[in-house]
């Protein structure tokens, strides 16, 4: 079969590359397709509870969608007229922002006080330029006692203020809208600054967060992508040292990335910045299957046959272990389709696709384009072979000390995997190479936080809101909440009753206590309502039948497990003080919390098939149930050592490292696959006793794992340096899984089969009849 | 479904009528201002009136939450008209009434009373284009429409829901106004407005009105029994619908003073 197929693969080679290129121009032009999104919910699934709950929240009351600008004065003094026209001016033109629906400022926040016996409610700065030095001081001193504002859109010091944009976002066209809309905020600002230029801006928000998703990804892909080429091209020439190889090998994987993506688009995937890391990946993946062929194609012809006799001989001895690699590497890809995060599965889907066009682009591409360039053998590499002998002996020689060291290393580190702590700052996924996150940073130390967590507090009837109970107990939280340390503001219609009932009694501050009765609050509500201006109505903060308030706690920035023992100390509270109120805090910050937990039990399901798949695989492919079940050490073990390095080092786990071991068990089970069955057949085919078997397996197959392990190595780490942290934990880590694989194929391994081989001897009968083979 | 056979006999008998009168050359802002006029004219001498308003709250996930207002509007004769608004339900604020009085020229003047205060509350006149009891109807979309309040441009004839209309622009003359632009569709033989669509301060549609099941009062005055209003940005909406229409109740100018406001 087989050998037909290389006849007539040689025979029609210009055939073959003809069809490959019109197949793969065909699948490629879907790339033209592909899109990014902008939209950080794209990381939760459909049904995730947490995001469902945000979701009804967000229903209910006005959309959390943002963009928060905050100006600093140079000389660190908001209340000047020069600073305050500044605000007058960005709040007027912020509501000529694309969808915007609120804007909320300094300038037209909605100051009430008593006038005579009437309720005034007007724009806090009315006609900076006029403003006394007087008047200035006395606006500041307002200010600063408006709970609203401080730590909100004011700093204690007032030396920085805010503006916040709430937009409506639309649902067509939506991947667009980011764009559309901090392209306006840009513009606004840089109008701003030439006409203040003392004053410097920064920005954060959801808005600003979704359009940094493609940002980092585009970065990323003109930095990333182009060295991961560079190194691993370069990589190849050193250990190959054949050009014509090199030159075959980065047309496979500009192929198989083309393809892929392609494939992708035609699908209708949108892009996120992890699946937009595929490329990466399949790059780097191709090489692999590349490097096997090429390597025996070298030997072949270095051994005196004749090229496309070199080729044939090639493609026949690692079809089926390119094919079995393909395969196993793909269904660890696969399973990510089991993780909570759908990006993940994007990314697996389309790196399994990758790994399969990369399978078919070497063993039919590949030897085709082999056949029609003028190879030459490269140089022979006699020093290398015997640095493989050298470490087979090693291996043979200190089997027992290795079996101890690394056994106890094996166990230590996985000891260590339970203190890693799951943490997932969504701000953090950013590294500070990007504006968003040095905006952010600088906006959370100087004004406010980023995260927050909304409470939908039901008073479960209309009109509910307004029963003194209920307030009482709304008032009680609020003031709970704002004497907790990780709270850094709190919002809750509690205040503004207080307010309106001093207003109401002449500004009279024994007054600034809620309403004792019911319809007295309802009363004072309606006039406050009547009284707001176009959009600043309370709609953010009251549901339409008037049966429950939205509060906002805005948070420290704190890690995950903060932020849960935070929940979690809120609700003890409520159910011992407040139980009539009791509802669970929603907002990206709760569900960035538990996206990681999520996604490591869902993952745990599909890491599992993945491993029962490859390791029957490997039964079948090594014919043997004791070596593949063996084989779940080197498989399992790297993964396992891995999450311990990182505990000691880092010690940080987020969203990335859930799908980190299905996605390396389909690529270091390569390195089992290709070391068992050289070793296997050494014992089967020729005979050989353990140790030699060994040798063989380190002389055959020795110097690709190593190639190979570089290479893979050299595009992990290439992708750890992404600017997007899930992307570079991803990388970082699947490159120790790698190197720690052969480390283990290499150490571990051997002293293993070797050990196991001598009790068995020692035990039962030898059973070391070999069986005949194809 | 808007109009009875009659009422659409009658627009083809006007329709038939009616060309000629106003093809003169006039500016689009003349014309746009003519129909303006033309419709205030139609609805001159009702006196005053009464009625029952139901608002029927809708949130975007479609549920539904009702107040209960009586409104009385009183004719004024060279300024804006008069109205008080009673509220019977939420249960909370019976009995709250407010007092507007439209004007031409300045800025109206509104008043609250509050029954659990007992007191008379002065509602700044700026801010009249927030939410009216939470609903999509701001202030300034149910007070009374002036001719002044706007200036007007003429658009073009079209059918809508098998009327003849009038489409124009207006724009607020009131810089506190929430909107930029209102586009309007006037039927050409009454003279009222079928549908308004408003446009918020970027000039993006923000909510469409939609007037329906008209009523002839007094053979003379068309007043719609439902009024559909849809804001496009918040997915919520709001409908009012109007029973109980009466005309000439003998109501008087004392009725709707600020003393009065306490005796609702």
């Amino acid at each position: 079969m087989l050998e037909k197929y290389m006849y007539w693969l040689v025979k029609l080679r210009w055939f073959a590359i003809l069809i490959t290129i019109v197949t793969v121009g065909l699948l490629g032009s879907g790339g033209r397709l592909l899109s990014f999104t902008t939209d950080y919910e794209v990381f939760f699934g459909d049904s995730n509870p947490q995001l469902t709950t945000f979701q009804d929240l967000q229903e209910v009351y006005t959309k959390n969608d943002n963009a928060l600008i905050m100006l600093s004065p140079a000389d660190g003094a908001v209340f000047t007229t020069e600073t305050l026209q500044a605000i007058a001016e960005l709040t007027e033109e912020a509501w000529n922002t694309p969808y915007s629906s609120r804007v909320d400022s300094l300038s037209n926040f909605q100051y009430t006080y008593a006038e005579e016996d009437d309720l005034t409610v007007e724009d806090l700065i009315n006609d900076p330029a006029s403003l006394s030095d007087d008047e200035l001081k006395k606006l500041k001193e307002i200010a600063l006692a408006q709970p609203l504002l401080v730590n909100r859109l004011l700093s204690p010091a007032a030396d920085v203020t805010g503006i916040n944009i709430t937009f409506e976002l639309p649902t067509e066209n939506a991947n667009e809208v980011p764009f559309e809309i901090m392209e306006h905020i840009d513009q606004m600002l840089l109008d701003i600054k030439t006409r203040y230029p003392n004053i410097s801006t920064a920005k954060t928000g959801v808005v600003a967060m979704n359009k940094a998703f493609p940002e980092s990804t585009f970065k990323d892909a003109k930095t990333l992508i182009p060295a991961a080429f560079a190194i691993i091209l370069i990589g190849f020439m050193v250990l190959t040292r054949s050009l014509w190889g090199t030159v075959g090998a980065l047309i496979v994987m500009l192929m198989s990335i083309m393809a892929a993506m392609g494939t992708a688009g035609w699908m209708g995937i949108i892009l996120t910045p992890p699946s937009a890391s595929a490329p990466t990946l399949i790059l780097t993946l191709a090489v692999a299957d590349c490097v096997h062929f090429l390597i025996t194609f070298f030997q072949q012809m270095r051994s005196g046959k004749e090229k496309n006799q070199a080729i044939r001989e090639s493609v026949r001895l690692n079809f089926s272990p390119i094919f079995l690699t393909s395969l196993t590497t793909a269904i660890g890809f696969l399973s990510m389709n089991f993780s909570d995060s759908p990006p993940f599965h994007d990314l697996g889907t389309i790196t399994a696709i990758g790994v399969v066009y990369a399978f078919v682009l070497s063993i039919f591409f590949l030897p085709a384009l082999m056949s029609v360039l003028p190879v030459k053998v490269p140089a022979n590499r006699k020093a290398e072979s015997g640095l493989m002998n050298m470490l087979a002996n090693l291996s043979i020689k200190y089997y027992r000390a290795l079996l101890v060291v690394v056994g106890v290393l094996i166990v230590g580190l996985i000891a260590m995997v339970p203190s890693n702590e799951l943490n997932d700052e969504f701000v953090k996924y950013f590294d500070d190479s990007l504006e968003f996150r040095q905006d952010t940073d600088l906006i959370g130390e100087k004004l406010t936080g980023m995260y927050f967590i909304d409470y939908s507090i039901d008073a479960k009837l209309a009109s509910g809101i307004n029963s003194p109970d209920y307030l009482q107990q709304l008032e009680s939280f609020e003031y709970w909440l704002q004497s907790q340390p990780e709270v850094i503001h709190v919002n809750a219609l509690s205040e503004t009753f207080r307010r309106l009932n001093k207003n109401m009694h002449g500004d009279d501050s024994d007054f600034y206590k809620l309403p004792n009765d019911k319809e007295l609050a309802a009363q004072y509500l309606l006039l406050y309502e009547m009284s707001l201006p176009f959009g600043l109505d309370l709609n953010n903060q009251i549901n339409f039948d008037k049966s429950a308030t939205r509060l906002t706690a805005t948070l420290q920035n704190l890690p995950t497990k903060d932020v849960l023992a935070f929940e979690d100390k809120v609700q003890a509270w409520m159910s011992n003080n407040t139980p009539s109120l009791e509802t669970a805090g929603s907002s990206p910050t709760i569900m960035f919390s538990h996206i990681s937990k999520r996604n490591i039990s869902s993952m745990l399901a599909g890491t599992t098939i993945a491993l029962v798949l490859i390791s029957l695989i490997l039964m079948i492919s090594l014919r043997s149930f004791k070596y593949g079940l063996l084989s779940l050490i080197p498989n399992l073990v790297p993964a396992g050592m891995a999450f311990g390095i990182w505990a000691i080092f880092n010690g940080q786990v987020g969203l990335s490292v859930s799908v980190v071991v299905a996605m390396t068990l389909g690529i270091v089970v390569d390195d089992t696959i290709h070391f068992l069955s050289k070793y296997l057949r050494a014992r089967r085919e020729q005979g050989l006793n353990t140790e030699d078997a060994i040798r063989y397996a380190f002389n055959t197959v020795g110097e690709a794992l190593f190639i190979t392990t570089v290479i893979l190595t050299a595009g992990f780490m290439i992708l750890a340096q992404s600017s997007f942290a899930i992307n570079a934990d991803m990388g970082l880590m699947t490159a120790i899984t790698i190197c720690l694989a052969l480390f283990i194929d290499f150490f571990f391994l051997p002293p293993l089969l070797i050990w196991l081989d001598k009790r068995q001897s020692k035990s039962a009968e030898p059973s070391g009849t070999p069986h005949p083979v194809n | 479904m808007l109009f009875t056979a009659k009422t659409r006999s009658i627009a083809i008998a006007a329709l038939l009528l009616a060309p000629g009168s106003t093809l003169l050359a006039e500016t689009p802002e003349e014309r746009g201002l003519a129909i303006a006029i033309e419709g205030d004219k139609r609805d001159q001498g009702y006196v005053d009136s009464t009625a029952n308003m139901k608002m029927i709250l809708r949130n975007r996930a479609g549920k539904e939450s009702t107040r209960n207002v009586r409104i009385k509007s009183l004719e004024v004769t060279g300024d804006g008209d008069k109205s008080l608004s009673i509220f019977d339900e939420p249960a909370d604020v019976k009995g709250t009434t407010s007092l507007t009085w439209s004007h031409s020229e300045k800025p109206d003047e509104q008043w609250l009373y509050l029954p659990a205060l007992k007191r008379v509350k002065r509602i700044s006149s700026k801010n009249k284009s927030g939410p009216f009891m939470g609903s999509e109807f701001a202030f300034e979309d149910i007070g009374s429409q002036e001719v002044d309040k706007y200036t007007y441009k003429y658009l073009r004839d079209e059918d809508f829901e098998s009327a003849k209309t009038f489409v124009m622009e207006r724009y607020p003359t009131d810089k506190n106004s929430g909107y930029t632009k209102q586009v309007v569709w006037i039927e050409q033989d009454r003279y009222i407005a079928l549908k308004l669509e408003f446009y918020d301060r970027k000039g993006s549609l923000l909510k469409t009105l939609v007037s329906s099941d008209f009523q002839q009062y007094l053979d003379k005055f068309w007043r719609p029994s439902t009024l559909e209003m849809t804001n496009h940005q918040s997915g919520k909406s709001t409908t009012l619908v109007f029973s109980d229409y009466q005309f000439q109740t003998g109501l008087k100018s004392s009725d709707f003073s600020k003393n009065a406001l306490k005796k609702q």
